[in-house]
């Protein structure tokens, strides 16, 4: 999105209407105010950068470097990729990253077909107890889902799909947030479109493949990131479902394995920045479907 | 506010309403096409989510246990008696509010601070989107990883600050209850601060700029601006906001328990980071569930 710049301009032609004095003085005020808050501002950034930038020197650091402290890992210049290769030699996390990759992407592709079907039956369609089906799915936000852990652990259990993929796959399917992205945006094309669609013929799943979902390009875009962040991030439902080492999503793995690492910060930290690599490579790939996804998600839900 | 519209749209539309000519073809004779079309989210829906939901709610009446089939005999009220009645519940429920407190004010000011003065910068406003709003996207397991490291006692990096503007680390922030949600709110903060700001970013965006023009026309200071303009207008976001950030902070888990696991046991745990469930004899045990880095769920 484009961050248009709402500073007023002191220049703009309206302004010369303006008693002299005035205006000069809103002009210093306001070019005084730009300075200390750009000042402010990268200040904050530059905070706001710090840990991340810090965890990056220590994974770069040698381990036992490392373990003498903050100053020490600072001061040191000796940048290694050991700690790196470490993980990729131990193997873990290409498992790791295996199931997380395949259980994000399945949920998000699975998500997004499924809640935009169910928003085009609610924005597009008329039908009974459509208020009913719509304040159900609207309660769905209410509910935290942590809080299903237990009854959701023992339904899978009864199915026996605790330690496969579709048991970090299916409880996140249901995203309500999703339906309502959907349902927002599809509110917004215009009917004439499908309607000059059934006229000639088309059937409503021809209108909803072929009409609307081609035009929802960006919305798919960000629930589908969206979706995919929220299922590689889930901590607490594949902690629960999967107890397959093989099987471990990069969030599970990490938490199990962080115990075992004692002092060695490096690997620590290394281990940290591998499970985010995926997702920060996504987010500078996609950085404005994310923060639109996001807003959406906010905004709109 | 999404289902206003849609329901004042759907009861206008009601057959018995409208006259035929005005109903789009797509609304006469879809009831069948649009259960199809809503059946497959909704069976997972009730899968997943209603149906657990419902589930959780008449077991609550009943001493169940999970390693036994069937509801077992009927409780009536007494599991909720017992979950009142117990201490560590009362606390788990302190520190989850403490938690809100903490975290609810800085995530809301800092992130429209932040929003308002990315917004004035003509100049890199994507270095500052990435500056705040990337850790947002990180796993809470590398977030925590980071911050038990910069905690570290002594030598972390938290300790070396303090000690370079001549204050004495204490134990480490993560070690002492008294401390350690100082910690995890300052975790949060850094985490989810990003958020919110692009939440703010787009609510400025919306501020048509004739508004600003006209009052730098008037007179307006840049203060003046920001208090009269900027800050009403984006009161719908804000509130907003405030309401989505006490709903997440209420929900607080992954930090609590990867951050503290161990450590100064049940002091701060938040009900959500507490075992799911009541976990009396009767009601069955949460703590067959939790294979590993159960350290933090076994104690009480």
């Amino acid at each position: 999105m484009a961050l248009t710049e709402t500073r007023p301009r002191t220049k703009s032609p309206i302004s010369g209407a303006a008693p002299q004095a005035r205006t000069g003085k809103v002009g210093v005020s306001g070019r005084t105010f730009s300075i200390v808050s750009a000042i402010v501002l990268v200040v904050f950034a530059i905070v706001w950068l710090i840990p991340s930038l810090f965890a990056l020197k220590t994974s770069l650091t040698d381990n036992g470097v490392a373990a003498l402290g903050a100053t020490n890992i600072l001061k040191s210049w000796n940048p290694t990729l050991h700690s790196f290769a470490s993980y990729f030699q131990a193997g873990d996390i290409w498992n790791w990253y295996l199931a997380s990759a395949i259980t994000s992407v399945v949920t998000a592709v699975l998500t997004v077909l499924f809640g935009s079907m169910a928003a085009f039956a609610l924005s597009r369609l008329r039908f009974r107890g459509q208020n009913i089906v719509l304040l159900l799915i609207l309660l769905g936000i209410m509910i935290p889902t942590q809080v299903l852990i237990v009854p959701i652990f023992q339904e899978l259990g009864a199915v026996n799909l605790l330690n496969t993929y579709w048991s970090v796959i299916f409880p996140q399917v249901p995203a309500v947030i999703a339906v309502f992205i959907f349902k927002q945006f599809f509110d917004g094309i215009p009917k004439e479109l499908e309607e000059a669609a059934r006229i000639d013929g088309a059937g409503l799943w021809k209108v909803y493949w072929s009409v609307v979902m081609p035009l929802s390009r960006p919305v798919i875009a960000a629930v589908t990131i969206l979706t995919f962040v929220g299922v590689w991030n889930n901590l607490l439902l594949p902690l629960f479902v999967l107890s397959n080492p093989n099987l471990m999503t990069v969030p599970v793995g990490l938490a199990t394995v962080q115990g075992s690492f004692g002092l060695r910060y490096a690997d620590i930290q290394a281990g940290a920045l591998l499970a985010a690599l995926p997702l920060i490579i996504l987010y500078l790939a996609f950085q404005r479907q994310i923060v639109e996804g996001v807003t959406g998600s906010g905004l709109k839900g | 506010m999404t289902a206003a519209p849609a329901v004042s749209r759907a009861t206008r539309t009601s057959p018995h309403t409208l006259s035929k000519k005005r109903r789009s073809p797509l609304s006469g004779g879809d009831s069948r096409g649009a259960w199809l079309f809503l059946a497959p989210f909704g069976l997972f829906y009730l899968a997943f989510l209603l149906g657990p939901t419902i589930w959780m709610i008449i077991t609550s009446f009943f001493n169940t246990s999970t390693v036994k089939a069937g509801l077992g005999s009927f409780a009536g009220f007494k599991n909720y008696g017992e979950m009142l009645g117990r201490a560590d519940f009362w606390s788990a429920m302190w520190h989850t509010l403490q938690f809100t407190i903490y975290t609810t004010p800085p995530l809301v000011i800092l992130a429209f601070v932040f929003a308002i003065l990315t917004n004035r910068v003509r100049r890199g406003q994507w270095f500052f989107r990435l500056a705040f709003f990337l850790p947002y996207i990180l796993p809470s397991a590398t977030i925590s990883l980071i911050w038990v490291f910069i905690f570290t006692p002594g030598t972390g990096l938290w300790a070396s600050a303090q000690q370079a503007v001549g204050l004495t680390p204490g134990a480490g922030i993560l070690a002492s209850p008294n401390t350690a949600m100082i910690g995890i709110a300052i975790a949060t903060v850094w985490w989810t601060l990003g958020f919110n700001f692009v939440l703010y970013l787009a609510g400025l965006q919306e501020i048509p700029r004739e508004l600003y023009e006209a009052a730098a026309v008037d007179g307006a200071t840049t203060w003046e601006q920001i208090r009269y303009i900027t800050l009403p207008l984006l009161g719908r976001t804000t509130t907003l906001v405030v309401l989505l950030q006490i709903i997440a902070s209420l929900k607080i888990f992954d930090q609590v328990y990867l951050m503290t696991s161990g450590a100064p046991a049940s002091r701060r745990r938040s009900p959500s980071a507490s075992s799911p469930g009541p976990r009396s004899p009767t009601t069955g045990s949460a703590q067959p569930l939790r294979p590993r880095c159960s350290s933090s769920s076994s104690s009480s």
